[in-house]
């Protein structure tokens, strides 16, 4: 029993000369927001004191505006990408949602109510298509949602067949869209949707069980299966949950622009992972969280508005975000190498 | 012997045959452990060793055989059901998750909700009192390495880390612990501290199986000793009866068991 | 190595219009003088021999002699179900020679062609493809519709043309995303096919065969003077909402300087979008002074549209004038305006039907009407013609494209520039 004590004690030292980097590390890698953090605040205030109306509350609710859609597509790609895997779908998967959610109330008929309803499933269905693919076929992600891609956006293509479907005032996939707020500060229930729904899987990811699951499947997926999770289970609701949260983009999406049409970026995909990335959020899975993507996301829509407002040119705007995705995957990767010894 | 014999081994096997292909792992291989004992494993490369440890811990089934857990026969379909009945194996891999730290890590696939209705609906993980009882596991097996429960576990050592999956596999009211050499990878040190670790275990009731290459430790650790040669048990004998190269020469076949 | 020629036989309507090869295959194979063979054959003399088939392997002479054969028993063979045995040798023989190479699958009787689109997302190209289909449908041409990823892919126009000519179809025609499918337009060319250009004429104008297009610059002049105009002498606060970030596409560039030309505003680079004097003197109408606020891509579309204005919005709230690429662009400029609660006059180009109404009520305050179906029509003509008599339409003397036509639409004329009416745009507009 002495022996025993005597091993205890000089176990957790570091050589002093490390120290300061090793903290800093540590401080990363415990808290992986802080980073995104950070660079949010300082850029806001740079880009707040190269042009001052950066802070009128007129550009700070578009801002916000702009960020939800792609912003609920983040969230989604966030949780998929806990898993180490990723969805290159995503872009797709939303303008077939709000293709068919547009198309079944006006084209169709259908009340708006179950036209939306109707949107979910398709949306519901993508995720499931993936995480088929992926639990069932073993395909990795980046294939099977490469191929899905193609597919969904062939099937959207084919359902709006070039049409731009504008939904009536009063429909109920207009809701998103509409404005709240006092005096020039306005944001829409689309940005209320989006920000709720990090809340909600901010809690589901660090308060529940499977969200515990989806962080120990993306760490170690053998060591998950052997802590007696079903992580094939995990992984196909991953899928799913996130083609929902697609399509709820979607519905955003058609009350943004008050109409449906496939004519939308089609760097969706890249811009969600973008966020997703510049959040923080490891691609390498296990590591992260939706309030980091959710930074992320912001930080590139602060940068496309607070270089757009300095006058800077649309390419130099591409090239900061180029920048970014850099140094936010170098810093994952100086974070994790500690790991390894 | 006689006086374990009239006792109900916790885990046994008889007659097991498993082949793959042309070759044959096991041939025949019987098996016997009683609670709160530490039963070695040893055998030469090839000897069968890993395949029966897999047969028991329900990882593959066997050909031909029977299975008794308690008493019963048992037929696992997989390492889950295995651990249910309350035999825990740690992988030399460990299977913990880096990234959570030490309370979930013991709890993972097994978390704990709370029990209001934050918990019945928002299905609320009680992150404290897993805590609580993380904390209470670890330091009723006398592991005073770990000493905050929410580290993250890559941050730890390998003695500690092995700490983590050995005082999870203590928790769970399991009945056998399969240990896959788990001081392989440790300094001698914290290999001293795992072995401490063993003998809590056992003497907290646990029966424990051991494999391991490492004559000393086996010496040191073991009530018996199951030597395994060419898909057989050909011996079974004690730290006491039999020396260490003694031993060593029944597992190569250079002297008769 | 293999050497591969196959030998078809092209009927049009129950006629015997040619007898044609599939010339790419021999190209690809780098083979066998086709051409010549075509030209040795007299199909007139031709009667009454069965089908052999039309895979040849063998030295080139060989397989020339072997590969006349076999043309000759494939014209025959399919002939002999049509009404006139003796088909009409002349043009036939015509058309080999006029073609120089030939070219033109027929699979099934009737002449292949392909169109192909910028994109799929944007309802000006469904209206095109539509229009062509239906042209194509009357005509017997079989239309094989495709289209990049986006429009600035061209990549994927250029993996299509390449498929065109493999497949032997007897023309293209194409709404190119930029200069970089000039090469591949020259292989078909090379090959035989009809290239034809529609909706923005390729740099330089010989690429295409024919080009049908609009004139971007002329359309963008209309809304650019119907503009100044408009502003009566009042300072215009412009926001510039593009198509696309580089700003070197020809229909970006045009469009933009038409505008900027309308109003009386030197354009700097004419190459180049984005290199106007950023204040200073328009000249158009009363004359005034101007300010260009922002400068954004959009990328055609809608949501392009409303993110680039609620940025220009940000920057300078004091907006009055938004020039916009096309019309998704215009509405989302519209709704971004609307949620801001401000209003400025929206100019854009485009014309489809889905528009009028916002034309009608002022949120879009000048549109100028392209006629896509009419391009993509005249298009399939062209091919129809060429696969029937081999001749080629012919474009007008000094000029680069055949000009399709632009009209102003709005709901408030302005003196000294022509327009219609939302109203009257009804029986014209497209989609």
């Amino acid at each position: 029993m002495a022996e025993r004590s005597t091993v205890t004690a000089p176990e957790r030292t570091t050589p002093v000369g490390r120290r300061r980097s090793a903290s800093a590390r540590e401080m990363l890698r415990a808290h992986p927001t802080l980073g995104p953090l950070v660079v949010l605040v300082v850029s806001v205030v740079v880009f707040g004191l190269i042009n001052t109306r950066f802070f009128s509350p007129a550009n700070l609710s578009i801002m916000l505006q702009e960020v939800a859609v792609i912003g609920l597509l983040a969230l989604g790609q966030t949780i998929i990408i806990l898993t180490a895997g990723i969805d290159l779908s995503v872009g797709a998967a939303m303008i077939l949602a709000q293709m068919v959610m547009a198309g079944t109330e006006v084209n169709s008929g259908v009340p708006a109510g179950l036209a939306l309803i109707i949107g979910m499933l398709v949306a519901l269905l993508t995720g499931l298509a993936n995480g088929f693919l992926v639990t069932r076929l073993h395909v990795p992600p980046f294939i099977a949602t490469l191929g899905t891609l193609g597919v969904f956006t062939a099937a959207g293509l084919k359902y709006a067949n070039g049409q731009t479907v504008n939904p009536p005032q009063s429909s109920v996939l207009l809701w998103s869209g509409k404005l709240l707020g006092t005096g020039t500060f306005r944001i829409t229930t689309g940005v209320l949707t989006m920000l709720a729904f990090y809340l909600v899987f901010a809690y589901v990811l660090g308060r529940t069980a499977w969200g515990r699951h989806v962080y120990a499947v993306g760490d170690d997926i053998e060591a998950a299966r052997l802590s007696g999770i079903h992580s094939a289970r995990v992984l196909l609701s991953v899928y799913v949950i996130a083609g929902l949260i697609y399509g709820v983009a979607g519905w955003v999406q058609i009350g943004r622009v008050s109409s449906a049409s496939t004519n939308i970026s089609p760097t969706l995909n890249l811009d969600s992972i973008t966020a997703v990335v510049i959040g923080g959020v490891s691609l390498f899975g296990g590591r992260g969280a939706v309030l980091g993507t959710l930074l992320g996301a912001l930080i590139v829509q602060v940068f496309q508005n607070g270089l757009a407002l300095a006058g800077v040119q649309e390419l130099y705007q591409q090239l900061a975000e180029g920048l970014l995705v850099i140094a936010a995957v170098s810093v994952d990767r100086w974070i994790r190498r500690e790991t390894r010894q | 012997m006689t006086q374990t014999a009239t006792r109900t081994p916790i885990l046994a096997a008889t007659g097991l045959v498993k082949t793959f292909g042309h070759v044959e792992a096991l041939r025949g291989a019987d098996f016997e452990l009683f609670p709160g004992e530490v039963l070695a494993v040893i055998g030469d490369n090839g000897a069968g060793k890993s395949t029966l440890i897999q047969c028991l811990s329900g990882a593959i089934a066997p050909d031909e055989g029977h299975i008794f857990f308690d008493g019963v026969e048992v037929r696992f379909k997989d390492p889950l059901q295995a651990r249910h009945a309350g035999i825990e194996t740690l992988y030399q891999s460990l299977a913990v998750s880096p990234a959570l730290d030490i309370a979930s890590n013991i709890y993972l696939g097994r978390e704990l909700r709370r029990r209001d209705v934050v918990g019945r609906v928002f299905r609320m993980l009680d992150i404290r009192t897993m805590r609580r009882l993380a904390e209470q596991y670890v330091r009723n097996l006398g592991i005073e390495t770990l000493q905050d429960i929410t580290q993250r576990v890559e941050v730890l050592s390998g003695g500690q880390r092995q700490a983590v999956a050995i005082a999870r596999a203590a928790a769970f009211g399991s009945k056998v612990i399969i240990l896959d050499e788990p001081t392989a990878a440790l300094g001698v040190r914290e290999a001293s501290h795992v072995e401490d670790l063993i003998r809590t275990l056992r003497d907290r009731g646990l029966a424990v199986v051991l494999i391991s290459h490492n004559m000393p430790s086996v010496f040191r650790l073991a009530d018996r000793i199951h030597i395994q040669r060419l898909g057989r048990r050909i011996a079974v004998v004690t730290p006491q009866s039999h020396s260490m190269s003694e031993v060593v020469a029944i597992m190569t076949g250079a002297a008769a068991a | 190595m293999p050497r591969v020629c196959v030998w078809t036989c092209g009927i049009v309507n129950g006629e015997v219009r040619h007898a044609a090869i599939r010339s790419a295959i021999c190209n690809d194979f780098n083979t066998i003088p086709c051409h010549s063979a075509v030209d040795l054959l007299e199909f007139g003399h031709i009667h009454n021999k069965t089908h052999t088939g039309g895979v040849m392997k063998g030295k080139p002479r060989l397989v020339a002699a072997a590969a006349i054969a076999a043309a000759a028993s494939l014209v025959v063979s399919a002939c002999s179900s049509s009404k006139s045995s003796s088909p009409t040798s002349g043009s036939s023989a015509n058309a080999s020679a006029s073609s120089g190479t030939n070219a033109g699958g027929n699979a099934g009787g009737k002449i292949q062609a392909a169109l192909i689109l910028k994109e799929f997302t944007n309802p000006y190209w469904i209206s095109m493809e539509n229009a062509a289909k239906a042209e194509a449908a009357k005509l017997g041409v079989d239309l094989h519709v495709s289209a990049g990823k986006a429009d600035d892919d061209a990549t994927s126009q250029i993996q299509q043309i390449d498929a065109a000519i493999s497949a032997g179809y007897k023309g293209i025609i194409i709404a190119i995303n930029s200069d970089a499918v000039n090469t591949a337009l020259q292989r078909a060319k090379a090959a035989g096919l009809l290239v034809v250009v529609v909706d923005t004429p390729p740099i330089p104008a010989s690429i295409a065969d024919v080009t049908y297009a609009t004139d971007n610059l002329q359309a963008g002049l209309f809304i650019g003077k119907w503009m100044a105009q408009k502003l009566n002498g009042a300072d215009a606060d412009i926001a510039m909402l593009d198509d696309l970030a580089n700003q070197v596409i020809t229909v970006d560039v045009d469009r933009d300087h038409g505008f900027l030309q309308g109003m009386g505003i030197p354009v700097g680079n004419p190459n180049m979008n984005g290199q106007e004097p950023k204040s200073g003197h328009y000249t158009g109408g009363k004359g005034g002074n101007y300010k260009i606020a922002c400068q954004l891509p959009t990328n055609g579309s809608a949501t392009g549209g409303l993110s680039a204005m609620e940025t220009c919005l940000s920057k300078d709230p004091n907006i009055n004038v938004v020039y916009t690429i096309n019309e998704p662009a215009a509405k989302g400029a519209a709704q971004a305006l609307k949620n801001a609660g401000k209003t400025a006059t929206i100019v854009t180009i485009d014309g489809s039907c889905n528009y009028l109404s916002l034309l009608a009520s002022g949120q879009i305050g000048a549109d100028s009407e392209q006629f896509p179906g009419k391009m993509a029509q005249l298009g399939v003509d062209a091919i129809a013609q060429f696969a029937k008599t081999g001749t080629k339409p012919t474009m007008p003397a000094g000029k680069d494209f055949i000009n399709t036509g632009v009209q102003l639409i709005t709901a408030q004329p302005q003196p000294g520039v022509d327009s219609v009416t939302p109203d009257q745009a009804k029986s014209t507009c497209w989609g």
